[in-house]
């Protein structure tokens, strides 16, 4: 418990609050004028309005066509499977310019729904519900997937047997097992679109703005820290809000689940209805994931002269053609790993001890410590960002050239994942198991090792994966952070986007092809390589 | 027996990645404090080759540590916030648009850059006292496609007063002045030309020919704009565009053989200029360095390798320029400009003046 609060405390909490305070300080005396003043701006009003109900809108559709997606993906077996599990998570560490482009050359004019049925969502809302769907599909798949896929399908099969129909049985049986998964996947997306930021900025144009791009605008821009601090404590409320609701609803459900080992549970579909289920998900995985991804991959290869690895080879000639890229990309690649192991590592656990700690611990104290670390996830980047910069900068901790402040940043919005995959997971997990074990004379690391580790195993994968995934694409707050010269992907992709000419466009989108090769890599080496050791003797 | 094997395999997976992590994911961790490092403090779009920077190592024996964060406006404030505690010894990349809130805040230490004699004095913002030192210019103007207005027997626009014709009407595509540092510019080159009295009525007669505002360079040139390489592919049908007066000799970049012309040009009328300085920060570790570093950042071998860096022009006129730039750029001559501490005094409430009038 003391070292997520802690870590909490010294790379959230404190900077946030500096932040924040300079803002509302003027001359030692706290201005609370300031925030009557920012909430009566009609243009404010409008802002929180639009951030909110598009992120309501998204995180419906997304758990609209994200939850048959995770049925399939944890109770069916097809070929493959494991590659599409993989290449779901790739948007997730897409930077936004990118998405965005591919979502334009889709939606836009002339893109290909212009050409086929004449239609153009671009500058509308739909292109930036779409985009969030497209970005957390994953959240869904794998924070709800995973649990399912443990869920022993003969505790249905019982019900059924004793007359329940087929839809009783699992609104009986399933549901309020899966309820607590549902819940935390529905908080992570509802909470990642309503920061959202770089998607309602290419996609919704100018007209349409959300808290966070507000937030960045006072702060980065005209460094008007007073509105910016005001705009970051009603952010904050409205998180704490959500919080308390989600605390609320999903309290009471969280019970002992008799967990089994996934490799049993999913099999071939059987039946036309189940074909045409898988038939469907399918189809929907192609239409909003698949399709913008082959956009982007298709473009790195189409070269000035026809088809080719003209941008390929560009990339690997860093520094003589004119001087485009500072940095050789393989180097980039490995910063990028490297940054993201470490967060993972951090993330996992931190987050890792504080999913034990609110296991074993109930009270009022623990649950608000809960809530506090969702928070990052609710925060904008340029805050957090901005937050180190004027904390962290004095001997014994003057980290702002650190390197290790980047991995920081990232496990940051990495815990919050890691939490909310455990949490279901460990409190799911029989505490008679233990009990049992331990009056059989293990040892309590040793029941820890036989009981829980076995069943969490999975559950630890998919939040290691996870973390790995935010850390690789994250764009956020390490964009403000001043590091020294060893871009991660993500930044070296934007760059070159900043910069006029095919070769350079070319160049972005290959970095953009090798940045999804690497995380499904990643992700399909993280698959296999977890604890999973249940059914295997 | 498969799972102590396929373990094995995974902790020396993991423990092979490990390993470089320290060294690959943020380079040396020293913390730049000893006096053989400068630490130069910028933006994103910083950029200079190896082999130059090795040069100021070899003739001044100081290692440079490049430190970004943001853009141009981002960076610029990070400096000012943490002002007590400096993170480096010299900041480049504050352009004249945000000067005056760097000079008013008391950033830089005066320091006179050997080889300003040879920095016209048009660029020269603060010659009384040297606070800052300029290194670079460019201009941000119209970009025309000219497949387009050869296609379609038209000119192209030459001047402000083109834009709102109504042959050029729904042609135009320019960035978020709010959010996009080349969208201010434009808004600034208009206010230049027309006065405090006339810009806004320019822009309305502009919005009612139909531009389009969109909110970054990014979209509005490689999606948007019909003449460049990346829009082509993207059926940009926009072929008029604000970017730079360097914007036409990155696209002829890798081309090979070079055209005769390249695919866009630039509408000489509409440009407002950005001179970019550099200032020894208040607080430095390393004076010394950084005096050095400021020097050579004026010196002829680094302005030279500055254009295809970071596409900007040298503002040491002995530098001589690359063929992409003499060859496909444009020159301009009479840029529109602004005093920086007019701009400060008026940035804030322009843009919001903007906003209201172009976004509604």
């Amino acid at each position: 418990m003391t070292l997520p609060v802690a870590f909490f405390a010294l790379f959230f909490a404190y900077p946030v609050s500096a932040i924040v305070a300079r803002g509302l300080k003027d001359g030692g005396q706290w201005q609370f004028a300031r925030v009557g003043e920012v909430l009566g701006d009609e243009r404010i009003g409008h802002v929180l309005w639009f951030t909110t109900w598009q992120a309501l809108a998204s995180t419906a559709l997304t758990l609209a066509l994200a939850l048959p997606g995770a049925y399939v993906f944890a109770r069916f077996d097809f070929p493959g499977k494991q590659l599409l599990r993989a290449v779901v998570t790739v948007p997730f560490v897409l930077p936004t310019v990118v998405v965005g482009s591919a979502f334009l050359a889709l939606l836009g004019r002339g893109g290909l729904l212009d050409e086929l049925w004449g239609m153009r969502l671009d500058t509308t809302v739909w292109a930036i519900l779409l985009a969030h769907v497209f970005f957390n599909y994953a959240v869904v798949v794998r924070t709800v997937g995973g649990l399912w896929a443990q869920l022993d399908p003969r505790q249905e099969e019982a019900a059924r047997v004793l007359g329940a129909g087929r839809f009783a049985a699992w609104r009986r049986v399933t549901l309020p097992a899966l309820a607590p998964s549902v819940a935390a996947a529905a908080l992570m997306v509802f909470l990642f679109t309503f920061t959202s930021f770089g998607v309602v900025q290419i996609l919704g144009g100018p007209r349409y703005a959300t808290l966070e791009v507000e937030i960045y605008q006072q702060t980065a821009r005209l460094l008007d820290l007073p509105t910016a601090a005001v705009l970051t404590l009603v952010q904050f409320v409205a998180v704490a809000v959500l919080l308390a609701v989600h605390a609320w609803t999903v309290r009471r459900r969280e019970s002992a689940l008799k967990l089994v080992d996934a490799a049993h549970t999913s099999r071939r579909p059987r039946g036309a209805a189940q074909w045409a289920l898988l038939a469907s998900v399918l189809t929907v995985v192609a239409l909003l994931i698949l399709v913008p991804l082959v956009v982007l991959v298709l473009r790195s290869f189409d070269g000035p002269d026809g088809y080719g690895l003209a941008f390929y080879r560009a990339l690997a000639s860093a520094d003589d053609n004119g001087g485009t890229f500072v940095v050789a990309p393989l180097e980039a690649i490995g910063n990028s790993l490297a940054c993201a192991l470490a967060a993972t590592g951090i993330a996992v656990v931190v987050g890792g001890l504080a999913a034990a700690a609110l296991t074993r611990r109930a009270g009022r104290l623990v649950r608000g410590f809960d809530a506090l670390l969702m928070l990052p996830l609710g925060t904008s980047a340029v805050t957090v960002g901005f937050g180190f910069l004027i904390t962290l900068d004095e001997p014994p901790l003057d980290l702002r050239s650190s390197w290790i402040l980047v991995p920081l940043a990232q496990a940051l919005v990495g815990v919050p994942f890691v939490v909310r995959i455990m949490l279901p997971v460990l409190r799911a997990v029989d505490a008679r198991l233990r009990e049992a074990a331990a009056v059989l004379g293990a040892s309590p690391l040793r029941a820890w090792r036989e009981v829980d580790l076995p069943l969490v195993g999975r559950a630890l994968a998919v939040a290691a994966g996870f973390a790995f995934a935010v850390s690789l694409g994250e764009f956020g707050a390490t964009v403000f952070i001043a590091r020294p010269d060893n871009p991660t992907l993500p930044v070296a992709v934007a760059r070159l986007l900043g910069r006029p000419g095919e070769l350079n466009y070319g160049q972005a989108m290959a970095l953009s092809t090798i940045l999804m090769l690497v995380c499904a890599a990643a992700l399909l080496v993280l698959e296999r390589v977890r604890t999973d050791r249940s059914g295997e003797f | 027996m498969n799972t102590t094997f396929r373990r094995a395999v995974g902790a020396a997976v993991v423990a092979a990645l490990g390993l470089p992590v320290l060294a690959a994911c943020g380079g040396s961790d020293d913390s730049g404090s000893d006096s053989k490092t400068v630490t130069l403090v910028s933006h994103d779009s910083f950029a200079a080759s190896d082999a130059v920077l090795k040069e100021f190592t070899r003739t001044t024996g100081y290692k440079v540590k490049v430190l970004k964060s943001g853009d141009a406006g981002t960076a610029v404030n990070q400096a000012i916030l943490s002002k007590k505690h400096p993170q480096g010894d010299v900041f480049f990349g504050v352009d004249n648009t945000l000067l005056s809130r760097a000079l008013e805040n008391d950033l830089f230490t005066p320091y006179e850059a050997k080889g300003l004699d040879r920095v016209p004095k048009g660029l020269q913002a603060d010659a009384a006292e040297h606070r800052v030192t300029p290194i670079d210019f460019g201009d941000i103007c119209v970009n025309y496609d000219r497949a387009y207005f050869a296609d379609h027997k038209l000119s192209p626009p030459a001047s402000f007063d083109d834009l709102i014709k109504p042959e050029y009407k729904n042609l135009l595509v320019t960035e978020n002045a709010a959010t996009s540092s080349p969208g201010l510019a434009f808004q600034l080159g208009t206010i230049a030309k027309y006065g405090d009295a006339g810009w806004q009525d320019y822009w309305k007669k502009l919005k009612a020919n139909g531009v389009e505002v969109v909110d970054g360079w990014e979209q509005a040139y490689n999606d948007r704009f019909s003449g460049s390489a990346a829009g082509k592919k993207a059926k940009g049908d926009k072929p008029l565009v604000v970017s730079y007066a360097s914007s036409p000799p990155a696209e002829v970049l890798g081309v090979k053989p070079l055209p005769k012309e390249g695919p866009t040009g630039v509408a000489t009328g509409t440009c407002f200029r950005q001179t970019e300085f550099a200032g020894l920060l208040k607080g430095a570790k390393n004076t010394k360095g950084g005096q050095a570093l400021i020097d050579f950042l004026l010196g002829k071998k680094f302005q030279e390798d500055l254009p295809l860096q970071m596409f900007v022009n040298p503002a040491n006129q002995d530098a001589a320029l690359p063929e992409e730039f003499t060859k496909f750029g444009a020159k301009i001559t009479d840029p529109a400009t602004l005093a920086p501490e007019k701009i400060a005094k008026n940035r804030d409430q322009w843009v919001k003046a903007w906003s209201s009038l172009v976004l509604k």
